[in-house]
């Protein structure tokens, strides 16, 4: 068990560098996809089989679908971003590195605290988080449906104002007035 | 059933510290991503990233110390981060169709 989560953490990190390292954009999502998935087989050692369900289907099965969907739409897939200076990629690659000593350093004297509760393997399933979800945390979740209606309206204000705009200021002007403007 | 048993002893078998040196090195990776790079498809995804780390950071905790509150809270930053990729995107569409690029680089004026 214990080498499975060593496994499963360097197909992590191997996938995470890759993310930051690909040429291509769809590169990057396959390897983002992969990370998502390692990352939903932690949540399956944690024995947090919910999360583990809930994080393929919203990140692996929507959020990335909607990345792919972008880039193909887009036609984003050029791979014509221009590389940055030598000297910032290696200070991002130091800044990175620094932030991940200090860090380390800070949790350097290990976890002392000991464990809240008393050992109890099955918090993970959804009886548990279901409970605890409709009971501690049920404004929360009812307020987050506010969020994600707002987040809604802002999508769609968003992606159809310029729309808007741009049929305003060809229909209003005249051929002439447009070459004026222009 | 001793797979069921397996697993949930091997919560306890991996030390929470090594958790948290995973989680940092994910975080770490998407940090140095988004100074890294100039695609604003790619730092969004690193952004994803980050907040991954911290979900497994919380999900780690919360297992080892037996409270699915926790867990709870992994599930509405997973609500938040899907909220945001979505304006995120709209916004990386709207930025493509104005100045025809997806170069952060061309963002620097904020003007309309």
């Amino acid at each position: 068990m214990k080498e499975l989560f060593y496994i499963i953490a360097a197909i992590s990190v191997i996938s995470a560098v890759l993310v930051v390292s690909a040429r291509s954009p769809i590169n990057s999502v396959i390897a983002l996809v992969v990370c998502f998935l390692s990352i939903a087989g932690h949540y399956v050692l944690l024995n947090a089989q919910f999360l583990a369900m809930v994080h393929v289907i919203v990140y692996t099965g929507a959020i990335m679908v909607l990345f792919l969907n972008i880039i193909m739409y887009m036609n984003l897939n050029k791979a014509s971003e221009p590389r940055k200076a030598l000297l910032t990629r290696v200070s991002a690659v130091v800044a990175g590195g620094i932030l991940f000593l200090t860090l380390l350093g800070a949790i350097g004297q290990g976890l002392t605290a000991p464990p809240a509760n008393e050992f109890d393997g099955s918090i993970g399933l959804v009886r548990s988080v279901g409970t605890v979800l409709f009971t501690d945390f049920l404004l929360p979740f009812e307020v987050s449906s506010v969020l994600f209606l707002s987040a809604m309206v802002g999508v769609v204000m968003l992606a159809k104002k310029d729309k808007v705009t741009k049929e305003v200021a060809t229909a209003d002007l005249s051929p002439a007035e447009m070459e004026r403007r222009s | 059933m001793t797979m069921g048993a397996d697993i949930i002893t091997a919560i306890r078998v991996v030390p929470l510290e090594h958790y948290v040196v995973l989680s940092l090195l994910l975080f770490c990776i998407g940090v140095a991503g988004v100074i890294f790079r100039r695609n604003t498809i790619i730092i969004l995804m690193c952004l994803e990233m980050m907040l991954n780390s911290v979900n497994l950071l919380l999900a780690a905790f919360s297992a080892h110390h037996s409270d699915p509150s926790g867990q709870v809270f992994v599930f509405f930053i997973m609500l938040v981060a899907a909220a945001e990729v979505t304006v995120g995107l709209s916004i990386l569409v709207m930025m493509k169709r104005n100045v025809d690029s997806v170069d952060v680089n061309q963002l620097n004026r904020l003007k309309g």
